[in-house]
């Protein structure tokens, strides 16, 4: 006997990632997902976020990481609330591992919830955790042609930051290129060209930044 | 790449979804699996095999319908599917496509006795 299902198969996390969604809905918090390769400068953008908005928005950060806590080390030395998810070997947060996190979060003093996914183009794209944002990190050592190699991540991105521009003159990655084949495949997100290292660029990030945390605001006072 | 976890709730799926319906024993799960998801077919039947030993869905024949990227000109409105190596459009060159398909991941039935 056959049974008609049509259920996909990551039902159990979405519903997980649909109650993180709430939960954050209901402290009026803006979470973003941010997904890339490992070394492309996920901490660090947070950190000069953090720098850049300090007088305007309170945040905190969920670290995914295989192993090791170093990067919510560095977080906390900075003074910022950040909890680390040691995936032990799975490639990518789940809901669930972000459901557990969010139990160990002050939710009543943060505006904006970074979670640094595990450093990583393909896997991450396959879960939702529950959040607002879906944001994008590429470095320019990686090269211009990324986007044709790892399309889906690169189609859920609602925001794309191109780190490490101050490398662009030693490390053959043409803007031009990687823009035309990003925005061909997707053609809504916003595009950052940012140097962790000068803070260029950061000052624009952060306003997009604030104005979706605007936006979600008036969505849901 | 996570073929693992992808495959451990499928199993939590099509278990949950034969015990609703009251089944014994689950001989087969069809399923539609998109390109764009990178999910490898026989990662996934590997991985099922495994874990369903002892279960009602152990020896169930997993059939997949994989589907191909598909996209959309936004210039020519031509349909077209990107290969791993050209992504513009056949018909006018352009580089303005909507992907429309090819990131599908569900159960679409499961074969009970």
């Amino acid at each position: 006997m056959e049974i008609k299902v049509l259920k996909d198969i990551l039902n159990a996390n979405n519903q997980i990632a649909d109650q993180n969604r709430q939960l954050l809905a209901s402290k009026h918090i803006m979470a973003i997902n941010l997904m890339s390769s490992p070394g492309s400068g996920k901490t660090t953008l947070v950190l000069r976020t953090v720098e850049a908005l300090q007088d305007k928005a309170r945040i905190a950060v969920i670290e995914g990481d295989v192993s090791s806590s170093i990067d919510a080390e560095t977080l906390s030395q900075a003074g910022v609330t950040a909890i680390q998810i040691n995936t032990g070997g799975a490639c990518h947060l789940d809901a669930s591992m972000v459901n557990s996190a969010l139990a160990n979060l002050p939710l009543d003093d943060i505006d904006i919830l970074f979670i640094e996914n595990v450093g990583n183009l393909i896997c991450p794209g396959g879960f939702d955790l529950g959040e607002y944002l879906k944001v994008v990190i590429l470095s320019t050592p990686e090269g211009d042609d990324k986007p044709h190699k790892y399309p889906l991540l690169f189609t859920q991105a609602k925001a794309l930051v191109v780190n490490k521009t101050d490398l662009l003159p030693y490390v053959g990655f043409d803007l031009e290129t990687f823009t035309r084949a990003f925005k061909g495949i997707n053609q809504q997100a916003a595009l950052f060209p940012i140097s962790g290292l000068t803070g260029e660029g950061i000052a624009e990030w952060g306003e997009w930044v604030m104005d979706n945390l605007q936006k979600l605001r008036k969505l849901n006072p | 790449m996570h073929e693992m976890s992808v495959t451990m709730s499928l199993l939590d799926l099509v278990l949950e979804e034969a015990s609703k319906a009251g089944a014994g024993k689950i001989t087969g799960v069809n399923i539609v699996l998109g390109e764009m998801t990178g999910i490898i077919d026989h990662y996934v039947q590997a991985n099922f095999e495994l874990l369903s030993q002892n279960t009602p869905a152990e020896g169930a024949e997993l059939s997949f319908q994989n589907i191909p990227r598909q996209a959309r000109c936004r210039n020519c409105a031509h349909p077209f599917q990107p290969t791993d190596f050209e992504w513009a459009c056949p018909k006018c060159q352009s580089s303005e496509i909507e992907i429309t398909g090819g990131s599908e991941l569900y159960v679409e039935s499961i074969e009970v006795e």
